[in-house]
């Protein structure tokens, strides 16, 4: 079965418990998430997620906009169409670096422009961001020197051009369907 | 105007506002600030004997009356014992609201004494929940729930209120507006939608209605029998859907599903044209999905759009309320020159006549509990609401009961709850007071909620309970009959030694009458009629291994029914 990976932008009340609501009916639906980050928006009553969900058919996708749509604290559900959407997520990775290869991994670091943030003596953190590609690309690079620690961040995501979220748009799986 | 008052006044205040006039609970230490205001307010408050009868007891009146049904509880254990019916509400779209007491909000999370989180463990069975810490939040709250509970798809909704909003001081302002930026449900379907299935209909050749619990919920049986006078097409009833069209009407081929009439099973594997309305193609009515209804295209509509295209994909999708959706149709249908379905109808009316509804072993000398439910039936009358318990009593009464009038048939579908039958039995009666209510039960069922027999003859709600008393969890047993080799292992209640049914039933205050022949089955469901100042049980001893015919077995294809034991009807499809 090959599957889907799909970027949903989710606008839900800033109220507590959404978090896992949210986290909760995919659990229980089965559906699949391949990363989630969620964090306040431009306005102090709203939160907003990036779900990136693996989906094997369309009809799944349709099942999880429509039941998250369902859920009375979620305003808007909108896809992230692929090319249409900037995409970023980060990285923090503690990489073994002794005298001797040190010059190596910075000089990776510096081709990915990623960012060293903190120093030992035989160990860099370096911050990197960028789409999920080039992020894996760099974690593969510097794969042989040793990853001593690594921590990502989910995907966050914003579509292009002027439209908002809040904006119509014929991407939307609006809560105008929504039970 | 706004007065200053406690939480739990404005809560009480609340409740009245919106028109609640009779709740069900069990007061507790974190409630307890509510139930003081309670005791002066015009709110009927019925004390049950356990929180899962008052959860049950919401949903009974709630099917009963067509209002939402309300059921409160204190935290921790009060709160989880309403869990079941919660559940319940849900697979049913049953709107209930259920109000919990949670501890003081500064203990909130140190595991206090009688804490529970009972707003996390509801997430997955609620439509919606809140936790309220702050009495300026009550009035609020309730409105919501009320809004969301009674409109779109039915559902429960639980208000947690924390000990300290209720003794808490807050000002009283009314009304409330509504603002919940994420909830706007589709009522009103899209007219080139309703005008296209209209067409398809009038092109269809072996088109079949498939209805339920939805045209309940949306009080949609007027506009489902218009549909039916404009175009008159073979028609199936879900087990939540019985009674929203007569089953004495010849189009109406009865239940389908895994215990269905073989002509309904019929109706929906040979159709080429399904209208769904108010369903949502569930397993026990699909079987084997991927061999259901193999040549139908579907028109599916529900309130629910998650529920359009999750089992079955709809070729026409069609989002709003069954009423407005049918009353369309109907309009539509009637601008169309439809076709008379003549030989599909035949053809249907031929599987029926060859395969009826097994009704009993006509060799076996004892009580058949087909007959009885019958007789109950019969002697009771198309107006009496009927409530069932789960399993084998359950199915013969949606096929055996006189199913003529919408509205008044109650039943746990979706869950399968064993133990719904006696508090939804009270529910039922208390929100319909004068109309006969019949609660057929199992002595399985029974025993998992019969103390509310209690609370029934101590508050004057003079329900009647049947109990088709088997010996055995006896849909268990069939199971085990059919495919474990009759290894009866613990299905065996031994209600032939204890309880005493009768003896149980009149120590909480009920008349009780057992029988154990067809005629003193007569005698007691006559007298049980007679009876209106208390609630009557009425037990009858049938046998153990009398079976639930039709039935597909599990995970098989419909085409697979058999209509007795080991025997399969011929379809005969080719003539068709």
């Amino acid at each position: 079965m090959t599957t889907t990976i799909t970027t949903l932008s989710v606008l839900v009340q800033n109220s507590p418990g959404v978090l896992a609501r949210i986290a909760g009916l995919f659990a229980r639906r089965g559906f699949n998430i391949e990363s989630l980050s969620v964090g306040p928006t431009e306005r102090e009553d709203q939160s907003r997620m990036t779900i990136v969900a693996l989906t094997p058919d369309e009809a799944t996708l349709e099942q999880i906009t429509k039941q998250l749509n369902k859920l009375v604290e979620v305003i808007k559900i909108i896809e992230m169409e692929k090319g249409k959407a900037v995409r970023r997520e980060l990285i923090l990775v503690k990489i073994h670096a002794e005298a001797d290869t040190r010059a190596q991994v910075l000089g990776l670091v510096d081709t990915f422009r990623g960012k060293v943030v903190d120093v030992a003596a035989d160990s860099l953190i370096v911050e990197v961001t960028g789409k999920y590609g080039k992020v894996h690309a760099f974690l593969d690079m510097i794969a042989p020197y040793g990853i001593k620690e690594l921590v990502q961040s989910g995907s966050v995501a914003l579509a292009r051009g002027s439209k908002t979220i809040t904006d119509k748009s014929k991407f939307d799986r609006t809560p105008r369907d929504k039970s | 105007m706004s007065t200053a008052m406690t939480g739990a006044q404005a809560l009480v205040k609340a409740l009245e506002a919106v028109g609640v006039e009779v709740a069900f609970g069990i007061p507790g230490g974190c409630i307890l600030p509510l139930y003081d205001p309670l005791f002066d307010s015009p709110i009927r408050h019925i004390l049950v004997r356990h929180e899962q009868g008052a959860a049950h007891a919401a949903e009974g009146y709630a099917m009963a009356t067509g209002r939402v049904g309300v059921c409160m509880a204190t935290s921790g254990p009060g709160a989880t014992n309403l869990v079941t019916g919660l559940g319940d509400a849900y697979m049913d779209s049953v709107p209930i609201v259920a109000i919990t007491g949670q501890v003081n909000s500064w203990a909130i999370g140190t595991d206090a004494f009688q804490e529970a989180d009972i707003r996390g463990i509801t997430f997955p069975i609620t439509k919606h929940n809140f936790l309220i810490k702050s009495p300026d939040d009550i009035a609020r709250a309730i409105v919501e729930a009320f809004h969301i509970a009674s409109t779109g798809r039915p559902g429960p909704v639980l208000v947690d209120v924390a000990k300290d909003a209720l003794t808490g001081t807050t000002t009283w302002e009314w009304p409330l507006a509504i603002d919940l930026p994420g909830y706007k449900p589709t009522v009103t379907p899209h007219f080139r939608q309703v005008r296209e299935a209209a067409q398809m209909i009038a092109a269809a050749k072996k088109p079949v209605l498939y209805v339920g619990g939805g045209i309940v919920k949306a009080r949609a049986a007027e506009a489902l029998a218009t549909v039916m006078e404009t175009a008159p097409m073979p028609l199936v009833t879900t087990l939540m859907g019985r009674g929203v069209f007569p089953d004495s009407h010849p189009l109406n081929y009865g239940m389908p599903g895994m215990h269905g009439t073989v002509a309904a099973v019929g109706a929906l594997q040979k159709a080429d044209l399904i209208v769904a309305v108010g369903v949502r193609f569930d397993d026990r009515v699909t079987g084997h999905l991927a061999s259901f209804a193999p040549n139908a295209k579907v028109i599916h509509c529900d309130i629910d759009p998650a529920e359009i295209g999750k089992n079955r994909a709809a070729d026409l999708p069609i989002v709003g309320d069954a009423k407005l959706m049918l009353a369309d149709l109907a309009h539509h249908l009637g601008d169309l020159e439809l076709p008379g379905w003549g030989e599909w109808v035949a053809y249907l009316d031929s599987l029926q006549e060859r395969y009826p509804t097994w009704a009993g072993d006509p060799d076996d000398d004892m009580l058949q509990p087909q007959e009885v439910i019958r007789k109950i039936g019969e002697i009771a009358g198309p107006d009496t609401i009927f409530v069932t318990g789960v399993g084998q009593h359950q199915m013969w009464s949606a096929h055996f009961l006189p199913h003529e009038k919408p509205y008044q048939w109650l039943t746990s579908g979706g869950a399968g709850t064993m133990g719904y039958c006696v508090p939804a039995t009270m529910g039922a009666k208390v929100g319909a007071p004068d109309k006969v209510v019949w609660g057929i039960d199992g002595d399985g069922c029974f025993q998992m909620t019969n103390q509310e027999l209690t609370t029934c003859a101590l508050n004057g709600i003079p329900v009647k309970i049947a109990i088709i008393n088997n010996q055995v969890l006896g849909m268990v047993r069939q199971w085990q009959t059919l495919f474990y080799g009759a290894r009866y292992s613990n299905t065996e209640l031994h209600t032939d030694r204890y309880p005493d049914f009768v003896k149980l039933a009149e120590a909480m205050g009920c008349v009780a009458m057992r029988a154990t022949t067809l005629e003193e089955a007569e005698a007691v469901i006559a007298k049980a009629m007679t009876i209106n100042d208390r609630p009557v049980v009425v037990e009858f001893i049938v046998h153990k291994d009398a079976m639930v015919w039709p039935m597909v077995p599990a995970g098989t294809s419909n085409d697979d029914i058999k209509y007795a034991r080991d025997m399969a009807p011929q379809w005969e499809e080719e003539s068709l």
